[in-house]
């Protein structure tokens, strides 16, 4: 092998490993602010809404999700965070529909990031797809709660 | 970073009025964290590892106009694949999509950004096998079905 190639492929190897440090860090650096915050929300919000949980969160099979997909379309952040505050939630007694709902919304319905999405993909694409998708965590949700009551 | 200053400004307001109150949430806060900080360090490794095998070069190269079958299959591997903030991926997917890339193949990825390897563990941890299996196969389905129909519709304007 050319000494050239020889040089070249553990730069280049190097590069690759400096460019993905990079980026994971951009998103730690992001993430990390929304998680904590998000935590924090939680731990300061929850002893005082927790008692109203039983009435909003009744099982019902339309209105739990409804709410859990409103809440998860106006959060955002990285999945894991929605996942930290569901589960928390969950604890906490809002029901595992609502839950679900609102994990996939949040991540696949985001009105914060709706100026970003209809720059970048036009306002039809942006519009059409959050609109559906939220619809689309609502239906997912009671599926996976049906699905889990006939299995288990 | 807003968001987060305008929380630890609620705290500082909370603290001085309620101050036994926002101590217990301060508390309550501190070991959510710590028993969080393992997943997050996971998360974080295996999003690094991703980064490192997923090049976006390869991404544009397999998931084009002509792309085919093929395409959808790229699509949906690059979906469980590639784990990034929408404000970086929009842009990157406005590029592609200015390229040729099918609006059904983006509908199809930013419908799945929780069926990742990262996150699945984490899923898991919290709601337990049979919600993570059963919820993500859905995922899975539904991203395709939201390609197929807002494609259509897309596409055919």
């Amino acid at each position: 092998m050319p000494d050239v190639c020889q040089e070249e492929t553990p730069r280049k190897i190097k590069n690759i490993m400096k460019e993905a440090a990079n980026k994971t860090l951009q998103m730690i650096k992001t993430a990390f602010p929304v998680i904590i915050g998000v935590l924090l929300v939680i731990s300061l919000l929850n002893p005082l809404l927790e008692q109203f949980y039983p009435q909003i969160f009744t099982g019902n099979y339309v209105i739990d999700p409804l709410f859990g997909a409103i809440a998860g379309s106006i959060s955002f952040g990285i999945p894991v965070a929605s996942y930290i505050l569901g589960g928390e939630l969950l604890k906490k007694g809002v029901s595992l529909l609502a839950v679900a709902a609102f994990l996939l919304s949040w991540s696949t319905v985001s009105i914060a990031m709706l100026p970003i999405e209809i720059a970048s993909l036009g306002k039809k694409f942006a519009l059409l797809r959050n609109c559906w998708c939220f619809f689309t965590s609502i239906i997912i949700a009671i599926l996976t709660i049906v699905t889990l009551k006939v299995i288990q | 970073m807003k968001f987060l200053w305008l929380v630890i400004g609620s705290y500082l307001w909370a603290g001085f009025f309620y101050r036994s109150y926002t101590a217990a949430a301060l508390k309550n806060f501190v070991q959510t964290l710590v028993n969080i900080v393992p997943v997050l360090i996971f998360v974080f490794t295996f999003i690094f590892l991703i980064n490192i095998f997923v090049q976006p070069a390869a991404i544009k190269k397999h998931l084009g106009s002509d792309s085919g079958l093929k395409g959808w299959l790229y699509a949906i591997l690059a979906s469980i694949l590639i784990a990034g903030p929408p404000y970086v991926l929009m842009p990157f997917f406005g590029q592609l999509q200015k390229q040729g890339m099918k609006n059904s193949l983006i509908v199809l990825f930013f419908s799945n950004r929780n069926v990742q390897p990262p996150f699945i563990p984490v899923m898991i941890y919290y709601f337990g096998t049979p919600f993570t299996v059963v919820v993500s196969v859905y995922i899975l389905i539904f991203a395709v079905i939201n390609g197929l129909v807002l494609g259509k519709i897309l596409d055919k304007h």
